[in-house]
């Protein structure tokens, strides 16, 4: 089967990748460019760990195939933050516990930060429905709403 | 999965001529149900054929008489967030902002949730009530159908191959007509209806009933529009009294059954309590709007 070739940019970075057409956008985030920070949870939609943002719209990366990004932009936990400079989504989850075995997390991270990004005030109840396509079997969701929120308000402080 | 031909023609044309060429096909709009089918082995095509480069089922607007016409692969979050879409057609926003979570709504369109032909989507309930027509299209033109004419049984639609979904077109709301959808699922969101119920209605100034529609999802193999529902309503005035009788009407006229999501005897229960809820609320909405 012929790979199609594909250029996004990706993380503020123009990137080319050869993919197949039945690779998900995830498949080829980790296996063809090394960028494992996204997670594959479910791999049908339902958890939303590989969450990525897709044009500024948070995505299932798993819902989207490779081939589908191009001319597109693509951020991924990687663009958001590292271990030098934390988005303050990532501190707030640090600091308020909001996170235990950790596959959920880049998903929600980047899921909140889509959120944020459209509305900065997102009050509780919104930013508990926002997040429904994010599932996490530790943490009992309290502690992540409560870091959205605690980030959302340093974010506008800011 | 197995591979396949990733096909994006920039135009009607090219996408018939891609369906023409006698191998299996299907389409791509946003991809949530169809890419997972393909994962799954449930669906299998020599080419998929990605619908989303061509501009006229990739956009939106309003038509001179206020027909709400949607490019069949817009995605779902496009439209809610429109505050036009929200104030003139309350009830399509009712479905399109439960459908998936919010990952699901910036890629899912109402072309592949029309086409996905689940008994339990959100969607078709919803246009049904509206009256909303589909235009299909296919290299010897166009036509229209009724959404309630478009289902063939779950999973499966009418469309004939080498037809392919271009258009919702959902008629304007009168200033005296008012419409809702809603549904049952045990969780909060994020979940595929138990049961579910769209209605619009239309009254006269003395609050008589005037003109009804009502169609239910997930109690029977297809999409239920359900006619003596309206039956029950038109003539009638808007009154609790009158919502009760459609409701039983439509309970009557669901044929659910059992699964893992519930009973058929509670589904039939459920699509009573929708119907009148429904009614209520678009009730509610006529009045809100005056």
């Amino acid at each position: 089967m012929a790979r199609s070739h594909v250029t996004t940019t990706l993380n503020g970075v123009e990137t080319e990748y050869l993919c197949e057409p039945r690779q998900s956008l995830l498949e080829v985030l980790r296996d063809e460019l090394g960028l494992t920070g996204t997670k594959e949870g479910c791999s049908n939609g339902n958890c939303g760990a590989c969450a990525v943002l897709l044009d500024g719209r948070v995505v299932n990366s798993c819902c989207v195939l490779g081939v589908e990004a191009e001319g597109a932009e693509v951020t991924t936990i990687e663009g958001i933050g590292n271990a030098d400079k934390l988005h303050p989504l990532q501190r707030a989850f640090l600091e308020e516990a909001a996170l235990q075995c950790g596959v959920c997390t880049p998903g929600f991270i980047v899921s909140a930060k889509a959120l944020l990004d459209a509305e900065p005030d997102a009050d509780e109840h919104r930013v508990r429905w926002w997040l429904a396509g994010n599932l996490c079997r530790c943490t009992g969701y309290d502690k992540i709403v409560r870091a959205v929120l605690k980030a959302s308000a340093q974010m506008q402080e800011a | 999965m197995e591979n396949f031909d990733y096909l994006a023609p920039r135009s009607l044309t090219e996408a018939y001529a891609a369906l023409g060429s006698g191998r299996t096909s299907l389409m791509l709009a946003g991809g949530t149900d169809v890419i997972v089918q393909l994962r799954e082995g449930r669906k299998q095509c020599d080419q998929l054929i990605d619908l989303k480069h061509i501009p006229e089922l990739m956009s939106y607007g309003f038509a001179a008489d206020g027909t709400l016409e949607i490019g069949a692969a817009v995605p779902l979050a496009q439209l809610y967030e429109d505050p036009e879409v929200r104030r003139r057609q309350p009830a399509l926003c009712d479905a399109a902002t439960i459908i998936g979570g919010t990952a699901i709504q910036s890629r899912a369109t109402l072309g592949g949730n029309l086409c996905n032909a689940s008994p339990a989507a959100d969607s078709s309930p919803a246009l049904i009530a509206l009256g909303a027509l589909l235009v299909i299209g296919s290299d010897r033109g166009t036509g229209e159908v009724p959404v309630e004419a478009f289902f063939a049984g779950p999973g499966r639609s009418s469309l004939q191959p080498g037809e392919i979904l271009l258009q919702v077109r959902i008629p304007a709301l009168g200033a005296r007509e008012g419409a809702y959808y809603h549904r049952f699922i045990p969780r909060n969101e994020m979940d595929i209806a138990v049961a579910s119920a769209g209605v619009r209605i239309g009254l006269d100034e003395s609050d008589r009933i005037v003109s009804a529609r009502v169609a239910l999802g997930a109690v029977a193999a297809t999409p239920l529009f359900v006619p003596s529902a309206a039956e029950a309503l038109i003539g009638q005035p808007a009154t609790r009294e009158t919502f009760e009788k459609a409701g039983a009407a439509a309970a009557a006229a669901a044929t659910p059954i059992t699964d893992m999501r519930g009973s058929a005897a509670q589904r039939k229960h459920l699509v009573s309590v929708l119907t009148v809820r429904a009614l209520e609320r678009a009730l509610e909405r006529i009045r809100e709007a005056r």
